[in-house]
């Protein structure tokens, strides 16, 4: 009789599990690339093919914004990971007992404000109108307004501030599991402060470095608010194409084309991370 | 016939695998009523499957429970009279003393006035009247160990099961609460089941000890028999400390053996165990340090002594000075470690490390068991 | 006495660059809030004076956001899916946590690293998914049985939808890793004590869970609030407030009363981070 109880209550666990993961994200996704299979031959008049997919690599503007993004998204995570590490260990290993939860509370705050009113913060400091130009302008450096926005390095800036925090939120975490000891015993062998980093502190920090750059990546590659934000029309991010596809153009079979390339080329960046590092999904993103 | 109600608990051949491991094999024993019952065992025994299967959270593969005379098998372990003290006591974080002691209670249907009146009572008999609405957290190591027993002891069982549940306190505390235990299983006069891979812990307090090793009860019996009888060279070698040696008897004469260790020794023993050894069979000796005598060379009375002993001569190794436990370290000619114990009265009349001495012990203290 | 110098000088360099990281994490978000207070229709320099206005003026061309129509409902709209999601996702969250914490079953890796895998899906791929098979199935209604359905549509139902389907997985990480701190051993002992199985989920089990549900709950509301990829493809003719006031950033330009909706939505996110950090922080830790 228990061991009914059991599996009839691991059915009743399982279910609502396997209705969301199978309705809100397998399915969709099957049905965007099977949507991003079909092309318009005629109004009305639909075939299946790789029309939409032959576009893209067709067309040089589609495939450079893609590259475009994806090694932006690098340069933005490769930089979240060399100004968030020594800030995660500062936090983490070197601040006193009560500073560190205040410093660890100041990182989250951030973190609960939308996207949205950070890249506006941003705006407000940035344009030519804005604070950064107007305090240049009056304490005489500068005789006209700058206009810092609409330009890659602000939009690179903008992007490492808003996914900084995902990078140094895993890493305080996997530091702080860290035995003091362990450093302690690094110096007292012996070893220099560089090589202690290197050999003692990186390795076991990898499984929260790669999980941060894996959620960083992700979600540079995939924001929308920022890059057009602060690098206004040109800006050429990949979710813009996508967006322009499926709202203006309304031409749903590309955008879903282009979706589903952004999904394999994220996701093989991804792999080929976890690969390189020797890490897995699941000792890394999922322990955070 | 078989069931007897002077008996709290009983095991009839119970047995438990867990995949190829045999973890519990063939145990029987009966516990009598009121009494502080042990098993004793290294970790990994089955001790922890044995207490399971009584409290039911385990289902034995074969053979009897019986709890005052009535099988419980196919009881559900929320609904067996057997209570149980958890390894780290698993008190419910959430709730305050009071609360933790009223919950089996409130399970049971008890009345308000009915739950106030047990737990203020268990509490006064624990001795711990005026800590009913603290938080869990704000008790001291021994305040929780004897609340986990009242929260159990306020239900009636009928049998107290507890799984090493002094393992996780400090060293003086345990000491303190060996005794406290004690005390409580006379005041509430219940059956306790006591599960502990220390040795001084079941030795102290219980009225008998099981020793397990393997899965197997290898002898039931109160703590002297166990420490000056063993049954077994497993008993003899877990139950107390013990130098050891391992030979080959080669004559035996009414109650005394002479034994040729590997290293070349000649030892005179006394057989010992279920199944004595016999001439021409590989033993196990064991002698306890306490037995052994230490004397400085050239002082030794043994000559004059009139039953023959066994004499080994040797160097003093170390002194591990622990008060009236104090002990040297001598070695053998052969190279042999040989603990003895000594008095160490800090005087100059003190052995001394280097110094050459004759270690002394009769025949009777030694045991030796068929391996 | 040379290393120690050497030493220290590091130090406050390190402890320099740290404080500078704080200023610039806390630039952007002075700037969005403070302007709310400045008396003057744009927000940038020069400080015009100090005004309550952007909050509570009901005249154009200084129009308090609390009498803002538009933002108003989309507060009201944000409400509304951030509410049902955090329920939504906290209750599945937790069957999920029950599942991978305490079930036995096939491929149960492969399925934890499915259940993870919403997380790292760019938001904009769920969205457009999410309208694309909606709208599949709305349009295959409509043409073979001429049935209507408006949940099909972008809408509220929609971006709840949407929303739900990677806030859950934040919710299921957070409570499986409670979860995984809780002693069975507190289990069995209540069963012990006679509960039935019914009562020990209610009493012991739940209760040492309610903080991390609660915390899930805070943090699946405002990443719903504050959510704008997903949402951006879905939202139909009830936008919640993102959008609105993207809306009014990228088309109309910016005026203060933005700033105000930052701050009080600073403010709001503020006070429920402490909410999260307080309920986490209680007596039944560990």
């Amino acid at each position: 009789m228990q061991k009914d109880v059991k599996r009839l209550s691991l059915i009743l666990l399982f279910t609502p599990f396997a209705l969301w993961i199978l309705l809100l994200i397998i399915i969709p996704h099957m049905g965007m690339v099977v949507l991003s299979l079909r092309e318009k031959v005629a109004p009305r008049v639909y075939e299946y093919g790789l029309g939409n997919y032959i576009d893209f690599i067709n067309e040089p503007i589609y495939w450079n914004t893609l590259l475009r993004t994806g090694s932006m998204s690098l340069l933005v995570t490769v930089l979240a990971l060399l100004i968030g590490f020594p800030i995660a260990y500062y936090i983490a290993k070197i601040a006193g007992n009560r500073t560190r939860g205040a410093l660890f509370l100041l990182c989250l705050v951030p973190l609960w404000v939308s996207d949205l009113i950070r890249a506006f913060g941003w705006i407000l400091l940035l344009r030519e109108t804005g604070v950064i130009s107007s305090v240049l302008q009056w304490s005489g450096l500068v005789h006209e307004p700058i206009e810092f926005l609409y330009n890659d390095v602000t939009v690179i800036i903008g992007l490492v501030y808003t996914v900084i925090l995902f990078m140094i939120v895993p890493l305080v975490s996997t530091l702080d599991g860290m035995d003091n000891a362990m450093i302690e015993a690094g110096y007292n062998l012996g070893g220099s402060g560089p090589t202690v980093l290197r050999r003692i502190i990186i390795p076991y920090a990898m499984p929260g470095i790669v999980s941060g750059c894996i959620v960083v990546f992700m979600l540079t590659a995939g924001s929308y608010l920022t890059p057009i934000l602060l690098g206004g029309k040109n800006s050429s991010w990949f979710t813009e194409q996508i967006y322009d596809q499926f709202i203006t153009r309304f031409n749903w079979e590309s955008g879903a084309a282009f979706g589903f390339l952004l999904l394999v080329f994220t996701s093989f960046v991804v792999w080929l991370g976890l690969k390189i590092t020797g890490q897995t999904l699941a000792n890394t993103v999922a322990r955070s | 016939m078989t069931t007897s109600p002077a008996y709290d608990l009983e095991c009839i051949n119970v047995s438990k695998n867990f995949g190829p491991v045999r973890a519990v094999d063939d145990v029987s024993f009966t516990i009598p009523s009121g009494s502080f019952f042990s098993i004793l065992g290294p970790s990994g025994c089955g001790k922890t499957t044995l207490m399971r299967m009584i409290a039911g959270f385990e289902d034995p593969a074969s053979g009897d429970i019986r709890i005052k005379g009535k099988s419980v098998i196919d009881k559900a372990p929320n609904k067996r009279n057997v209570k149980m003290v958890f390894q780290h006591l698993a008190l419910f974080p959430m709730m305050n003393v009071y609360e933790n002691i009223a919950y089996g209670l409130k399970c049971n249907g008890a009345s308000k006035a009915e739950i106030e009146r047990r737990v203020r009572d268990v509490l006064d008999r624990i001795a711990l009247p005026d800590v009913a609405e603290r938080e869990i957290h704000q008790l001291s190591g021994g305040q929780k160990q004897r609340i986990a027993i009242a929260r159990c002891m306020v239900l009636d069982p009928d049998v107290l099961l507890l799984d090493e549940p002094l393992g996780a306190l400090d060293l003086k505390l345990r000491e303190a609460m060996k005794i406290e235990l004690k005390l409580l299983q006379h005041q509430f006069n219940t059956t306790f089941v006591y599960i502990t891979h220390d040795q001084s812990e079941a030795l102290v307090m219980s009225d008998h000890v099981a020793i397990m090793n393997q899965g197997k009860f290898e002898q039931i019996g109160t703590p002297q028999e166990l420490y000056h009888a063993p049954n077994t060279s497993f008993v003899a070698g877990f139950v107390g400390d013990s130098n050891r040696w391992s030979g080959r008897m080669t004559a035996i004469n009414g109650d005394t053996a002479t034994v040729e260790t590997d290293a070349g020794l000649t030892l005179l023993c006394s057989p010992a165990g279920s199944s004595k050894p016999e001439a021409g069979q590989s033993v196990e000796i064991f002698v306890r340090p306490e037995f052994i005598q230490a004397h400085r060379q050239g002082t030794s009375p043994a000559e004059d002594a009139p039953a023959p002993v066994n004499q080994l001569d040797g160097k003093v190794d170390s002194l591990l000075f622990n008060g009236a436990n104090s002990r040297v370290l001598v070695r053998s000619s052969s190279g042999q470690l040989i603990e003895a114990d000594v008095t160490l009265t800090g005087g100059t009349d003190d052995l001394r490390p280097g110094e050459a001495v004759r270690l002394v012990w009769s025949p009777q203290q030694t045991m030796c068991f068929r391996t | 006495m040379a290393y120690r110098n050497k030493n220290a000088a590091f130090l406050w360099g390190y402890r320099l660059y740290v404080l500078a990281f704080f200023i610039f994490l806390a630039a952007p978000l002075i700037a969005a809030g403070s302007f709310a207070f400045n008396d003057s229709l744009f927000p940038s320099l020069p400080w015009r004076g100090f005004t309550l206005d952007w909050f509570f003026n009901d005249t154009e061309p200084k129009l308090g956001m609390f009498h803002d129509r538009r933002l108003l409902s989309g507060l009201y709209y944000s409400f509304v899916i951030a509410s049902i999601v955090s329920m939504l996702s906290v209750a599945v969250g937790t069957c999920n946590a029950f599942l991978f914490v305490r079930g036995q079953f096939p491929a149960k890796n492969a399925l934890y690293i499915l259940m993870i895998l919403p997380l790292v899906i760019p938001g904009v791929i769920l969205g457009i998914s999410m309208l694309v098979l909606a709208s599949t199935i709305a349009n295959g209604l409509e043409n073979r049985f001429d049935i209507e359905i408006d949940a099909l549509r972008p809408g509220i139902a929609l971006v709840v939808l949407g929303q739900f389907a990677f806030i859950t997985t934040i919710t299921s990480l957070v409570i499986t890793a409670r979860l995984k701190k809780f002693d069975e051993s507190m289990e069995e002992a209540a069963f012990n004590l006679g509960a039935s199985r019914a009562r020990v989920l209610w009493t012991i089990t739940l209760p040492f869970l309610r903080p991390a549900m609660i915390a899930a709950g805070i943090v699946a509301f405002l990443v719903s609030f504050e959510n704008f990829n997903t949402t951006l493809f879905l939202v139909g003719s009830e936008s919640p407030l993102t959008i609105t006031m993207y809306d009014r950033m990228a088309k109309v330009g910016s005026t203060p009363v933005l700033n105000a909706v930052s701050f009080i939505l600073m403010l709001g996110s503020g006070l429920l981070a402490l909410v999260t950090i307080a309920v986490q922080r209680d007596k039944s830790k560990g």
